[in-house]
């Protein structure tokens, strides 16, 4: 195979409608070599449209598209050597054999015979799927059809792999499975994945890109996400004294620590707070020590951290409220409103 | 055209698997049977002038209305609606590759479903004894005719499979187009409002476009390159339209 250069896939500027119709509003990002991305997304934000523009299945309206340095649009032949592909639903003829299918799939994608040959061994182990390599495609279970696809999509050793949501109605312990399979070709192949199982994307993705009508609302790492739509930690508290002084005490330990809610007492007087504040180091232990000495008994104190799950919340609804997504919101109420943690 | 034979043993692969081939052969080999002996029937009850090869492939029409659906009314409709044709089109293969392919597969069986019917003749001679029913010339000449026009005729059925995701549609498109093909010119050429003075060169074209006109050339041995032309370049018409087809969809899926 031909060198891999360093990015290996280049989207800049990419529209695509259909029609009246925007699917894909000016798009622009680039994967390095051996990254993971997740594409996150609600139904029909376009991911599965920017990942057939990626294939070169489907030609974008208009911006560029480059896979190894390569244009999708004026060189498809070229790019689609690099690229595998596993769409939506991962369809497969019913009527072939586990092996028989990857032998066509990979004499189609101009692999030797020789080759071929040693490499569905291989894939089949990776995959899990040497018992079932002589098993009727229509009659695997819906776990060993995902993995077909995954084998089928990792045959070639492309430089690009790209697949459209693929933990999509598997069982928990298949997930399990895909999941290691994808984390295990991190550094040797790009990878994007799509999907709306965010815990999924949380574990294997290096990088998420969260899109919402067509546009990038958000990107980086699960963690960096977190922090650029929050900006701030929440802390849960069950404490138990005289709560209308809480306030100031909590304003000694750090002055931009407020409290959120503050529930009802319970049999034990206890209230449970949740708290909130911009400051980023981990309060635990000031609070901790803080507040028994100001005559409060802590019951329970944790930091909760916003899952993605939150992020992709806040991050779609912030762009529904049709705010320029690139451009960051200035001050703190001009935030989304705040999912409940 | 690396992946032409990868796709092409790949489909005809698909076609010896598929239950459905085999159904479809042994029908179209009882039908042509009965027609074969019903053929002889007549022969034997009355002397006839032609040879009874030039008669059987009079009505090449009755298999080709039913068989040419059945042979390609799969080919894309099936795996537009399987959704595999994507998973084929990003891989390294054109389009043109892989319609040629499937055209191909889908020709040859038609081929070979019609050179199973030589058998018949064989039988006739075996049986009667006599080397004249065995009469070679109109037998080349209306299997050359098969050939030929199995091209135009695989060729449109491919066409109308591209176009649509549903078998059926696809089906029902490939036999009104063969039928608007073999019995509209055919109808036409009888229309006496073509016999007016002005309409003469359409009246002549509408003859020459006659299809069984076509069957009784090839049997009485006349191979009229206008005729093979015709053929031909529908095909590839058809099959150019085809791709088109096929990527006309990829914009608008």
């Amino acid at each position: 195979m031909a060198e891999i250069p360093d990015i290996t896939i280049e989207v800049t500027n990419l529209v695509k409608s259909y029609g009246p119709l925007t699917a894909v509003n000016n798009l622009s990002f680039t994967v390095k070599r051996g990254e993971i991305v997740g594409l996150l997304g609600p139904n029909g934000a376009g991911k599965s449209t920017t990942m057939r523009i990626l294939t070169g299945y489907l030609p974008a309206t208009s911006g560029s598209v480059h896979i190894c340095g390569q244009p999708v649009a004026s060189h498809p032949e070229a790019t689609k050597r690099h690229v595998g592909y596993m769409p939506e639903n991962n369809p497969l003829p019913d009527d072939m054999r586990v092996s028989e299918y990857l032998w066509f799939r990979g004499r189609l994608k101009e692999m030797s015979r020789a080759k071929l040959r040693s490499r569905i061994d291989e894939v089949l182990e990776l995959c899990d799927l040497k018992r079932n390599r002589h098993r009727i495609l229509g009659r695997l279970s819906k776990g060993n059809k995902q993995r077909v696809g995954i084998a089928e999509a990792i045959l070639a050793e492309p430089a690009v792999i790209i697949m459209d949501e693929p933990t999509i109605g598997l069982d928990p312990h298949q997930i399990i499975i895909v999941r290691n399979l994808i984390a295990s070709l991190r550094g040797r192949m790009s990878v994007i994945i799509s999907s709306h199982i965010l815990p999924e994307i949380e574990e294997t993705c290096d990088r998420v890109l969260i899109i919402n009508g067509g546009r990038i609302v958000a990107q980086g790492s699960p963690a960096e996400l977190r922090h650029e739509i929050f900006g701030h930690t929440t802390y849960h508290l069950e404490v138990s004294g005289d709560t209308a002084a809480l306030a100031p005490q909590l304003a000694a330990v750090e002055p931009t620590l407020r409290i959120v809610t503050l529930g009802d007492a319970d049999a034990a007087s206890f209230r449970a707070a949740t708290l909130m504040t911009e400051h980023e180091g981990d309060l635990g232990e000031k609070l901790l020590s803080a507040l028994p000495a100001a005559g409060f008994r802590v019951r329970a104190l944790g930091r909760t951290q916003p899952s993605l799950e939150d992020v992709f919340l806040a991050a779609t609804r912030r762009s529904w409220d049709a705010r320029l997504p690139d451009k960051k919101a200035a001050n703190s109420d001009s935030r989304a409103p705040l999912p409940k943690v | 055209m690396r992946h032409y034979f990868t796709i092409l043993s790949h489909e005809i692969r698909a076609l010896l698997y598929n239950p459905s081939t085999y159904v479809a052969a042994v029908l179209f080999l009882v039908v042509m049977g009965f027609m074969f002996s019903g053929l002889l029937d007549d022969y034997s009850k009355a002397p006839h002038e032609t040879a009874p090869a030039a008669v059987f492939f009079q009505v090449f029409w009755i298999p080709v209305f039913f068989m040419v659906p059945l042979l390609t009314m799969k080919s894309f409709a099936e795996e537009r609606r399987l959704g595999t044709l994507e998973t084929l089109l990003t891989t390294p293969v054109t389009t043109a590759e892989v319609v040629l392919g499937k055209f191909s597969a889908a020709y040859l069986f038609y081929l070979l479903l019609w050179g199973s019917t030589i058998g018949f003749h064989y039988v006739l001679r075996f049986y009667a004894r006599d080397i004249r029913y065995l009469d070679s010339g109109p037998l080349i000449g209306g299997y050359l005719f098969i050939a030929v026009s199995g091209l135009l005729f695989i060729a449109l059925g491919i066409l109308a499979s591209t176009l649509t995701r549903s078998q059926a549609v696809a089906g029902i498109l490939t036999f009104t187009l063969l039928l608007g093909l073999i019995g509209g010119f055919s109808y036409m050429s009888e229309l006496s409002i073509l016999n007016a003075e002005g309409l003469a060169p359409l009246k002549s074209a509408v003859n020459t476009l006659r299809i069984p006109g076509h069957v009784e050339d090839f049997t009485n041995g006349i191979v009229d390159t206008r005729q093979v032309f015709f053929y031909v370049t529908g095909c590839i018409l058809a099959l150019l339209f085809s791709i088109l087809g096929v990527e006309a969809k990829m914009l608008n899926s």
